[in-house]
C-alpha cells in the first residue's frame, strides 16, 4: 500500500501537474488577464445563465408532417392511377382521421390499382416494412393507413431539416456562437450568447417560409368564398391584408400549383412601378422550369403568391415568366422583407414551429455571480483548510495540499473536456471542495483509531488507508448515482451542475486518496517517525 | 502542538436508550412536514408551473419597493404579480401568469414581457433587468414530472446499490433515512415559502447523495464490527460503531457546512435558495444519520448472523487454498 516506486511517483505528479497547468487559461481569463495567443486555450465555457444570452426552446408540430404526408401521398397516388395502363378511375377521395380512401370505379381494375400503389408505400428504411397498409374494404374501397414507425420517420427526417434551416437562419442575423441542438423526437433548444432580446430571431424562427403558388380558381362564386365554401379540387385560403372593400378570401385550385422551395437567391428589393419593398426571388434550374411551364400555360389568368398559407398579393400572369426569376409583392416594410428574404434563402421550414420555453439572463448577472462565486470559494477554502490542519497538523496539511490541487484539476479537467460552467456549476464546486476532506477525515480518522488500538505508525497508515478506501469508495458511488440522474434529468443549468459534481468526484478520490498516500509513505520512509502527532 | 479534536477520545454516548424519543419526534417531524405540505404547499416557480419570471436589481436603492412594485405592475391588466425578494434586498423576482392565449400566440407573453420592463426601468431608471423566464404550461409540467422521476429513482438506485453492497436491511434504512431527509427539507421549503424550482430539485438529488454518505460509512463500520466482535449484542455493537465513526461524521460535516455557508453568506444571491436547500439537508441528514440509520437496523432485525454465512464461504475458500498451496 504505502510502496511508491519512483516511475509511479512521476507518473502521479505528471498527470496531477498536466490537469492542474490546464486550469491556467480559465483562471487568467476569470482574473481578466491576457493569454498568449500562441499557447492552445483549454477554457472552461460559461453557461448562458452566467454568459447572458438567450435560451430558447421550440416545439415542431409533429400531427403537420403527418398530415403533409397525407397530402403528398394523395398526389402521389392520383397521379400513380391516372398514368397507369389503363387509366383506373377511382371517385369519393377522403383523407380524413389520418388515412386515406377512395373507391374504385371499376371493381374489375382493383388488381390493376393494387399493383400501381403498391411501390409508393414501400418504407425507407431496410426493414422491407411499408409504411402505408393496404387494405381493401367492400371489394371497392381502398384504405391507405400509414404505419406509426413510418410517420416517426418522417418527423425524424423533418427535424433534421427543421435544424439545418433554423442554422442557416441563425448563421443569417449574424449572431455569434449559437448552439443548436435537438431534443426529444420534436423539440429544438436554441441558445445565443450574448443575445438580451430574442425577438427577432423568435419572429425569424417562427416564420415556416412555405411559398407556395396557386391558380386562382375564377369559377367560384363570390357569394360561396364569401362563405368559406370552396368549388371541388380548390380551397379558400385568406389574404395576408385585405385592402379595404377587397374581399378577404380567395380560392385556388388545391393540386397543380408549385411550391417555392427550389430556390437559389432570394432579396429585399424595390418594385420599379411602385417603389415598395419587394423580395426578388431567383429559382433554380427545376423550379424555374416549373415556374416557366406554369405561367405559360397559364397565361391571362391569375394566381396566387401564398406565403405560409396566406396570400400576399394574386397577380395576372400577363406573359410567360421564362427566366427563372420572379418578384414577391405584398405590403412589406424594408425589415420585413428583408426576413422574408433571408427565410427564403434559408429554405421553408418544413413544420411550424412554436416557443414552448424562453429564457434570458442579463450580462450582469453571471459576471457578478463568477466574482461572488470565487470570493465564497476563497474565503470557504481558506477556512476549510485551516480547520483541517488544526485537526490533523501534518496529514492535514497533506490533506490540503491534496484540496489546492484538485481545486486547479477539476478546473482544467473542465477546461480540456470543453465542459460548460453553470450557475449551479459554482455552487457543485464550492460544495466538491467541502466533500473532498471527507476522504482525508475518514483515512485520518481511521489511523488515530488504529494507533489508539497500539498499532505501530506505518502499520496504522497502511490500515487507516486501506479500511477506510472502501467507504470512501461506496459513498462516492452513491454521489455518482445522484449526479448522473441529474444529468439524466436534468436541463442546462442542473446538468453543469452534475458535471462538476461528476469531475469532482474522479478527481476528489484521486487527490484526497492517492496523492496524500504518495506523500504520508514518502514522509514516512524519510522521516521514520516513532509516533503520530494525530 | 495539540491538535483539535471536536469528539473527545473514547466518547461513548448510549444512542440506542434514546432510540424511542428519537423516532417518535422524528415521526412528528415527517407528520409535521406533510402537513404543511398540504395546507401551505410548496412555493413553485415558473419551472414548475409554467408563467414567467423576471429577475430585477434595484441597483440604485438599497431595498426594493415591494409594495410598489406590486401595485404597478398589478395595474397593467395582466393579472396580481407574485413578487418575491431574494438574496439582498434589491433583488426581487416578479412572476406572472402567461396572459390567455400565450400557448398558441408566443408574441402575447413577450407584449407582457415587455410592458413589465419598460414600465419598470420608465419608473426606476436605476432598475437593472438580470433575466426573463417563460415556460410554458406544457414544458413545466414535463419538467416537474422528470423532476419528480429523477428524485425517485434516485432513491430507488442508491438503495438498491446499498442493498447489493450491504444487506436487505441496510438498503431500507437507507431508503428510510433518504426519505425522511428529503420530507424535512421539503418541509423547510413550505414552512418558508422559499421559491421550489428546478435547481432545488437538483439541491435534493445532490443532497441524498450527501447524505447518503454518513450513512454509509456507519453501516460499513457496523458490517465491520459484526464480524469482528460476533458476540457482543447487538445493541451494544451499533453504539460502538456510531461512537466509532462520530468524530469522521462531525468533522466532515463542518467540513462541508464551511463552504456551504461562505456560498451562503458571499455567494451569488441568484442561488441562496440552491444552497440553503443542501444546508438544511446536510443539517437534516447528519442528524439522522448519528440518531437514527442504527436504530431502524434494530428494528429490521440484523445481528451478527446477517453477514455469517458470507463469511464461512469466504473462509471456506481461503482454507481450501491454503489446502492447495500446502
Amino acid at each position: 500500500m504505502l510502496d511508491f516506486p519512483p516511475w509511479k511517483r512521476a507518473w502521479l505528479w505528471f498527470v496531477t501537474l498536466a490537469f492542474a497547468v490546464a486550469s491556467l487559461p480559465s483562471l487568467v481569463s476569470v482574473a481578466g488577464g491576457p493569454w498568449p495567443s500562441f499557447l492552445p486555450k483549454p477554457e472552461v465555457h460559461l453557461g448562458l445563465d452566467l454568459a447572458g444570452g438567450s435560451h430558447i426552446l421550440l416545439e415542431a408540430d409533429a400531427g403537420q408532417v403527418a398530415k403533409q404526408r397525407l397530402e403528398s401521398m394523395e398526389e402521389s397516388v392520383r397521379g400513380a392511377l391516372r398514368n397507369a395502363q389503363p387509366r383506373v378511375r377511382i371517385g369519393d377521395f377522403s383523407s380524413s382521421g389520418g388515412r386515406l380512401s377512395f373507391m374504385v370505379e371499376d371493381a374489375g381494375q382493383v388488381d390493376a390499382a393494387r399493383e400501381a400503389i403498391l411501390p409508393l408505400t414501400s418504407g425507407a428504411g431496410l426493414s422491407g416494412q411499408r409504411d402505408w397498409k393496404i387494405e381493401v374494404v367492400d371489394g371497392q374501397r381502398f384504405i391507405l393507413t400509414p404505419s406509426q414507425s413510418g410517420i416517426d420517420q418522417a418527423v425524424s427526417g423533418a427535424m433534421e431539416s427543421v435544424t439545418e434551416v433554423v442554422r442557416k437562419r441563425i448563421d443569417a442575423l449574424g449572431t455569434r456562437e449559437p448552439t443548436i441542438i435537438r431534443q426529444g423526437a420534436t423539440r429544438i433548444v436554441v441558445q445565443v450568447p450574448g443575445l438580451q432580446d430574442p425577438k427577432q430571431l423568435k419572429d425569424l424562427l417562427g416564420k415556416t417560409a412555405k411559398l407556395e403558388f396557386k391558380l386562382v380558381d375564377t369559377t367560384a362564386l363570390p357569394s360561396d368564398i364569401a362563405q368559406g365554401i370552396a368549388p371541388p379540387g380548390s380551397e379558400i385560403v385568406p389574404y395576408a391584408e385585405a385592402a379595404p372593400g377587397q374581399p378577404a378570401l380567395i380560392a385556388v385550385k388545391r393540386l397543380g400549383g408549385i411550391k417555392g422551395d427550389n430556390l437559389t437567391n432570394a432579396q429585399q428589393g424595390f418594385s420599379q412601378q411602385s417603389n415598395q419593398p419587394v423580395v426578388n426571388i431567383t429559382f433554380n434550374q427545376q423550379g424555374g422550369a416549373k415556374f416557366a411551364k406554369l405561367t405559360t400555360e397559364n397565361v391571362n389568368r391569375p394566381f396566387a403568391i401564398i406565403l405560409d398559407g396566406k396570400v400576399l398579393s394574386a397577380p395576372n400572369i400577363n406573359e410567360p415568366i421564362l427566366g427563372g426569376s420572379a418578384q414577391i409583392s405584398g405590403s412589406f416594410s424594408v425589415e420585413s422583407a428583408t426576413q422574408l428574404a433571408i427565410a427564403l434563402k434559408s429554405g421553408a421550414l418544413p413544420v411550424d414551429l412554436k416557443v414552448i420555453e424562453e429564457r434570458t439572463v442579463g450580462p450582469d448577472l453571471g459576471a457578478d455571480s463568477i466574482t461572488k462565486g470565487a470570493i465564497a470559494m476563497l474565503v470557504g477554502s481558506v477556512a476549510l483548510m485551516t480547520f483541517i490542519m488544526l485537526s490533523y497538523g501534518r496529514f492535514g496539511a497533506y490533506a490540503c495540499a491534496a484540496l489546492f490541487l484538485n481545486i486547479l484539476m477539476i478546473i482544467g479537467v473542465m477546461g480540456i473536456a470543453g465542459t460548460t460552467l453553470t450557475l449551479p456549476g459554482i455552487a457543485g464546486f464550492v460544495l466538491t471542495i467541502g466533500a473532498a476532506v471527507d476522504a482525508n477525515v475518514l483515512i485520518n480518522e481511521r489511523i488515530r483509531e488504529e494507533r489508539k488500538r497500539g498499532r505501530r505508525v506505518v502499520q496504522a497508515v497502511e490500515l487507516g488507508y486501506k479500511e477506510a478506501s472502501r467507504a470512501i469508495f461506496d459513498a462516492n458511488i452513491t454521489n455518482a448515482i445522484a449526479a448522473v440522474l441529474m444529468f439524466l434529468f436534468g436541463s442546462g443549468p442542473v446538468r453543469g451542475f452534475a458535471v462538476v459534481l461528476m469531475i469532482g468526484i474522479v478527481t476528489s478520490v484521486f487527490t484526497a486518496v492517492t496523492l496524500t498516500r504518495m506523500w504520508v509513505a514518502g514522509w514516512l520512509r524519510k522521516a521514520r517517525p516513532s509516533d503520530l502527532n494525530l | 502542538m495539540k491538535l483539535l479534536k471536536l469528539v473527545p477520545d473514547n466518547t461513548n454516548i448510549h444512542f440506542l436508550r434514546w432510540q424511542w424519543p428519537f423516532f417518535i419526534s422524528n415521526i412528528l417531524a415527517m407528520i409535521a412536514a406533510v402537513v404543511l405540505l398540504v395546507t401551505h404547499g410548496l412555493n413553485l416557480g415558473v419551472d414548475f408551473v409554467g408563467g414567467q419570471m423576471i429577475r430585477a436589481t434595484f441597483v440604485e436603492n438599497s431595498a426594493a419597493p415591494v409594495a410598489e412594485l406590486r401595485d404597478k405592475v398589478g395595474s397593467l391588466g395582466y393579472g396580481e404579480p407574485i413578487i418575491q425578494q431574494f438574496g439582498k434586498p434589491n433583488e426581487v423576482s416578479i412572476r406572472m401568469k402567461l396572459p390567455e392565449g400565450s400557448e398558441q400566440h408566443a408574441e402575447l407573453a413577450d407584449a407582457m414581457a415587455n410592458k413589465i420592463t419598460s414600465t419598470l426601468k420608465q419608473a426606476y431608471p436605476g432598475v437593472r433587468i438580470d433575466g426573463v423566464d417563460s415556460v410554458s404550461g406544457k414544458v413545466s409540467g414535463e419538467l416537474f414530472k422528470t423532476g419528480m422521476l429523477a428524485l425517485v429513482l434516485a432513491m430507488v438506485g442508491i438503495s438498491i446499490y446499498i442493498w447489493a453492497r450491504f444487506e436487505w436491511q441496510f438498503g431500507v434504512g437507507a431508503l428510510f433515512a433518504l426519505v425522511q431527509d428529503l420530507l424535512l427539507t421539503i418541509g423547510m421549503f413550505s414552512l418558508t415559502q422559499m421559491e421550489f424550482d428546478l435547481n432545488i430539485v437538483a439541491a435534493l438529488l445532490t443532497l441524498l447523495g450527501y447524505s447518503l454518505n454518513d450513512k454509509i460509512v456507519v453501516y460499513d463500520r457496523i458490517r465491520e464490527n459484526l464480524k469482528k466482535y460476533r458476540k457482543m449484542p447487538v445493541p451494544e455493537l451499533l453504539d460502538l460503531s456510531v461512537n466509532e465513526t462520530l468524530s469522521r461524521t462531525v468533522a466532515t460535516s463542518l467540513a462541508v457546512l464551511i463552504m456551504l455557508v461562505s456560498l451562503l453568506l458571499l455567494g451569488p444571491e441568484v442561488i441562496f435558495g440552491f444552497t440553503a436547500a443542501i444546508t438544511l439537508g446536510i443539517f437534516v441528514g447528519t442528524y439522522s444519520s448519528i440518531f437514527m440509520s442504527a436504530p431502524i437496523l434494530i428494528w429490521l432485525g440484523v445481528t451478527s448472523a446477517s453477514f455469517v454465512p458470507a463469511e464461512t464461504v469466504a473462509e471456506k475458500q481461503d482454507k481450501a487454498v491454503a489446502r492447495g498451496e500446502a
